[in-house]
């Protein structure tokens, strides 16, 4: 029985998650390259839109949410959205349309992708990165999807919990920027000085713009107008604003000067880690989530991989991959029955089980997430060559890839 | 005929041009530059990663004088420029071999006033 005020709320916060990949993290992350480089940002971003759009509607929804296949993957039967209509499926949502549902993970499946530019960020060929993406929504992406939220999917009936997808977005592409970082190797240059963003501007509105999607992302995910959706709306919103603020402290107290590009890091942080949790833990937790998240995040990305020495661009992997696995871990231990009935206890309310299901999830995701992106950047690489020529990363993406320059200094 | 070239704090602009306007020179090309002296540049943090030595930025004025206008063009420069402290800019004096107004076709002293 479809209900008005649901289906007008899935409809919104698809809306929005949408807007999380473009504008939004199109300029968080455009705004950290070079000049050069900017529009190549963006245009992989605004592409992704297209073509993963696409890829859903042809067959990538049916691998993910289609029926199951021996819980690791979805049939084929929903292709070109076969069979998938206005009226409800009692499987995911029997509030809202099929459609509603199926437009509202499309959103999920384009953003996982783009949140992985991060990292090859100012230094891959545009050809490849397109069959690289392409490759990777639907060998990674749509089987994660089906193992934790499809009908059947192997780690929904082994009870792991990920209210949005802090497993299936965050630790997935997270895993898999850094394999790609440290197979496709450092900027030119990287090794002698930090390359300074060319736009703070620009980041901290995407990053703006991120938190205020992620309402959608995450209070979208109770896919209903209930009091779940605002439990998850309040989390949310808490969450972030603990891990921007603690960012800013630890800045202020390591560096000696709080930073906006510390604070919008931090609050994306905040984001990240929530988002498994956000449907399962009460506002209090959140704000030790957020809190946790922006310590962790802030050594990963400030101190360990200055010693790595690995060049995650963007720090899809610090933020995404770090922030993510700390919310699949910290939603074991903060989630309980009395916020969401249909989840779990975790460990703090007495279930060590749980904790050990998210961490059992987790580490699988890692394996598989990390071993597919090798095998498909070898493959690509072997193909067509996943990085661009030298000559090519000297001058820029903008206009080598694209014949387009964004700023112009004389008229 | 003389090339006036000052390298000036962006803040010092206003009070420089003043100045200038006061002693009758009127006719400068302003630029935005970047530049490091004896201040030896600004710490830059981006998540955590240090960058010392940053450029500062600057204000370049080239100002095109005749003989007798040399010595208060100086002047005018040093007194709106001046705070006392490392970073105040400096002034370079070049010979100037030629001068050309585009829309007249005037050369010399009579083209750069």
């Amino acid at each position: 029985m479809i209900n008005s005020g649901d289906t007008a709320w899935v409809l919104t916060a698809s809306a929005l998650v949408l807007l999380m990949t473009i504008p939004g993290l199109a300029f968080f992350y455009g705004g950290l390259v070079r000049r050069k480089n900017v529009l190549s940002i963006l245009m992989q971003c605004f592409i992704i839109v297209c073509v993963v759009s696409l890829q859903w509607m042809l067959f990538g929804y049916s691998l993910a949410f289609g029926p199951d296949f021996h819980g690791i993957i979805g049939r084929l039967d929903w292709m070109g959205l076969a069979g998938v209509g206005g009226a409800p499926n009692p499987d995911y949502a029997g509030g809202i349309p099929h459609f509603a549902f199926m437009i509202f993970q499309a959103m999920f499946a384009i953003i996982t992708p783009a949140l992985i530019i991060g990292a090859y960020a100012e230094r891959v060929k545009f050809s490849s990165f397109l069959v690289f993406t392409l490759l990777w929504t639907t060998f990674v992406y749509d089987p994660l999807a089906h193992w934790v939220w499809g009908a059947g999917g192997w780690m929904k009936s082994l009870g792991a919990l990920d209210f949005a997808g802090g497993i299936v977005v965050h630790v997935s592409s997270g895993i898999s920027a850094l394999v790609l970082a440290l197979l496709l190797g450092k900027r030119i240059g990287y090794n002698h000085k930090p390359i300074r963003p060319h736009n703070l501007p620009f980041t901290v509105l995407g990053a703006a713009l991120l938190w205020f999607g992620w309402f959608g992302f995450n209070a979208g995910s109770a896919l209903a107008a209930d009091g779940l959706a605002a439990n998850a709306f309040v989390t949310t919103h808490i969450a972030t604003a603990a891990a921007g603020l603690t960012w800013a402290l630890i800045e202020w107290w390591h560096n000696g000067t709080p930073t906006i590009l510390g604070a919008a890091t931090g609050a994306v942080a905040g984001l990240v880690a929530v988002t498994p949790a956000c449907g399962f833990v009460n506002p209090m937790n959140a704000m030790f989530i957020g809190m946790i998240v922006a310590v962790v995040c802030y050594l990963a990305v400030a101190i360990i991989k200055g010693k790595l020495g690995y060049d995650d661009s963007l720090d899809a992997f610090g933020v995404h991959g770090v922030g993510g696995a700390v919310g699949t871990l910290a939603t074991g231990l903060f989630a309980e029955k009395a916020v969401n009935a249909a989840g779990a206890d975790g460990l703090l309310f007495g279930n060590a089980h749980q904790f050990g299901v998210q961490a059992l999830s987790l580490v699988v995701t890692i394996a598989f997430a990390a071993l597919m992106t090798f095998v498909i950047f070898k493959l690509v690489d072997a193909l067509i060559g996943m990085r661009v020529e030298e000559h090519h990363e000297i001058v820029g993406l903008d206009l080598t890839q694209q014949s387009e320059a964004a700023y112009t200094v004389i008229e | 005929m003389k090339l006036v070239i000052a390298i000036i704090q962006p803040h010092k602009l206003d009070a420089v041009k003043r100045e200038l306007e006061a002693v009758d020179v009127n006719l400068m090309t302003v630029a935005n530059v970047l530049g490091q002296g004896r201040q030896k540049g600004v710490t830059e943090i981006y998540r955590g990663a240090k960058e010392a030595g940053g450029l500062l930025n600057k204000v370049r004025l080239d100002i095109a004088v005749n003989e007798d206008f040399v010595e208060p063009t100086i002047q005018a420069i040093m007194k709106g420029a001046h705070t006392g402290s490392v970073g105040d800019g400096k002034i370079f004096i070049v010979e100037l071999a030629e001068c050309i107004r585009i829309s007249s076709g005037e050369r010399g002293g009579i083209a750069i006033g």
